[in-house]
């Protein structure tokens, strides 16, 4: 059964988390090169062109399929970690470690976790499901998602929310990032050292890029 | 620095056994010398309970050195107390000022449940090391030890790793009462030298199989246990148990 450690180990889960977790930062990095489309300040062609690159073609839209698989396997083993690690301590301090030893974005992936999940929820009903229901989930026509971006950003609330939600990404990724190379095994200080910096980056100009999106649309920033 | 003479009020966990209900009392104590360690306070309080015909307070200690790690206990948030890199029993009072309340507790963790007051049975860890903390040799004349040719940075590296105490510290700072750092250490102390190299697979998996059976919780790198480890180790040791763990999965040629 020695695969099957890999799943179900103290060790092993982490490493799925790391994983599955990395996978999801290519996605992030292909995400917002999308979405960075929009700058392109032509009336949402180039960006309904790349949509439609992702959308409108068998091999993206078979990607898609494994994006889930490894979204769903980091959402459920998370959770099971959470419940986990919360089970082993029994009575718990009077008086806290609290934020000496350690980060407090670091003691609350799960939390941050749940937080970029409800935050999904939104977003997908807003652009992914509308879309895909549009084209029979099959490659039928596409919605215009620039226009529906210009509809759903011109929600203060929606705005808001998106906000809230790449905020908690950023914390999120601030210690995910270079917590998952710590999982993979890599010790190396050398490394360490250049990945967390690496992280940090990440952590917060992608979250910047993305908000950028709603913001401009809201304040009417593009032409 | 000054000599100074202190009033302290202590809140410390009583239990008087295993599965008995415990709870914080309270203790007033007087004149207590900045130069004294903080288990030489508890001793001034215990010889004053006896002498009140009270049950003295349980605690662990042996050395009193810093070498043992017997000295658990979790003051005021922090195992082993405010300074860093430093064991209970080498604590000074100096620490603290007068007039000062100190929350004392037992290591929490459902894997280290406690005897009495604030003592813990740690006895997981012995079964972790048991599990696979160790290299056979064969019995006979002790082989030359430096027969072996080792490069000077893995030898600090597992020098280093081997300086954990078993104290418990990292569990007890752990929000996930995950056992990571310490057998994080004792993996990488054999990894890292070629007389580890024989049970290096089977050694990481039955460790943690054993970690898990336990009842200690994963890691997610908070970096908790290496801020409060009396000894300085490091994380990094946790990230080389990943590394020798993920290896020892997929070269195994088990299915
Ligand atoms: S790693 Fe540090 S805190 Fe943990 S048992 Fe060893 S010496 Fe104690
Ligand atoms: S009593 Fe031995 S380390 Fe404190």
């Amino acid at each position: 059964m020695s695969f099957k450690k890999l799943l179900t180990s103290a060790v092993g889960r982490k490493i799925t988390m790391g994983a599955t977790g990395l996978f999801l930062v290519l996605f992030l990095i292909v995400h917002v090169g999308l979405n960075l489309c929009v700058f392109a300040n032509d009336g949402g062609e180039m960006f309904n062109q790349a949509a439609h690159f992702m959308g409108g073609n068998w091999v993206p839209r078979i990607l898609e399929i494994g994006l889930f698989f490894f979204l769903i396997v980091h959402i459920i083993q998370g959770l099971i970690l959470e419940m986990n690690n919360r089970s082993k301590r029994g009575v718990s301090y009077a008086k806290s470690y609290g934020n000496r030893g350690s980060k407090w974005y670091s003691r609350s992936m799960a939390l941050l976790g749940t937080l970029i999940l409800i935050f999904l929820v939104l977003h997908i009903s807003n652009f992914w499901l509308p879309n895909r229901v549009h084209q029979g989930f099959l490659l039928g026509e596409e919605i215009n998602l620039y226009e529906r971006m210009k509809v759903t950003f011109s929600v203060g609330w929606i705005v808001i929310v998106y906000l809230l939600g790449l905020i908690a990404l950023a914390y999120h990724l601030m210690h995910g990032f270079q917590s998952a190379f710590r999982s993979l095994g890599v010790h190396n200080n050398k490394y360490n050292k250049l990945l967390t910096c690496i992280g940090h980056g990440f952590a917060i100009i992608v979250p910047v890029l993305f908000a950028l999106m709603p913001l401009s649309f809201y304040f009417g920033w593009l032409s | 620095m000054e000599h100074y003479n202190m009033h302290l009020t202590l809140k410390v966990w009583r239990q008087p056994g295993t599965n008995a209900q415990g709870g914080f009392k309270s203790y007033e104590v007087d004149n207590i010398s900045s130069e004294m360690s903080f288990l030489e306070m508890f001793d001034v309080l215990n010889e004053r309970l006896i002498e009140e015909g009270e049950d003295p307070i349980a605690f662990d200690h042996d050395c009193r050195e810093g070498i043992c790690g017997a000295c658990s206990m979790v003051i005021d948030g922090k195992p082993h107390g405010p300074w860093a890199k430093n064991t209970t029993c080498q604590l000074h009072m100096r620490a603290f000022q007068d007039g000062d309340t100190i929350i004392v507790e037992p290591w929490r963790a459902k894997a280290f449940p406690v005897i009495k007051d604030l003592m813990v049975d740690r006895s997981a860890f012995d079964r972790v090391i048991q599990a696979g903390g160790y290299i056979s040799v064969n019995t006979g004349n002790a082989a030359d030890a430096n027969a072996i040719p080792i490069d000077k940075k893995s030898a600090d590296d597992a020098f280093a790793a081997a300086a954990c105490i078993g104290c418990g510290a990292c569990v007890a700072a752990c929000k996930n009462s995950s056992a990571m750092l310490f057998a994080g250490a004792k993996v990488s102390q054999l990894a890292l030298l070629p007389q580890g190299d024989p049970e290096r697979s089977t050694r990481v998996i039955e460790m943690v199989a054993q970690m898990d059976k336990e009842g200690f919780g994963s890691c997610t790198a908070t970096g908790a246990c290496e801020a409060t480890c009396p000894k300085g180790i490091s994380i990094t040791n946790i990230a080389r148990l990943n590394k020798e763990y993920l290896r020892a999965v997929l070269t195994s040629e088990e299915a």
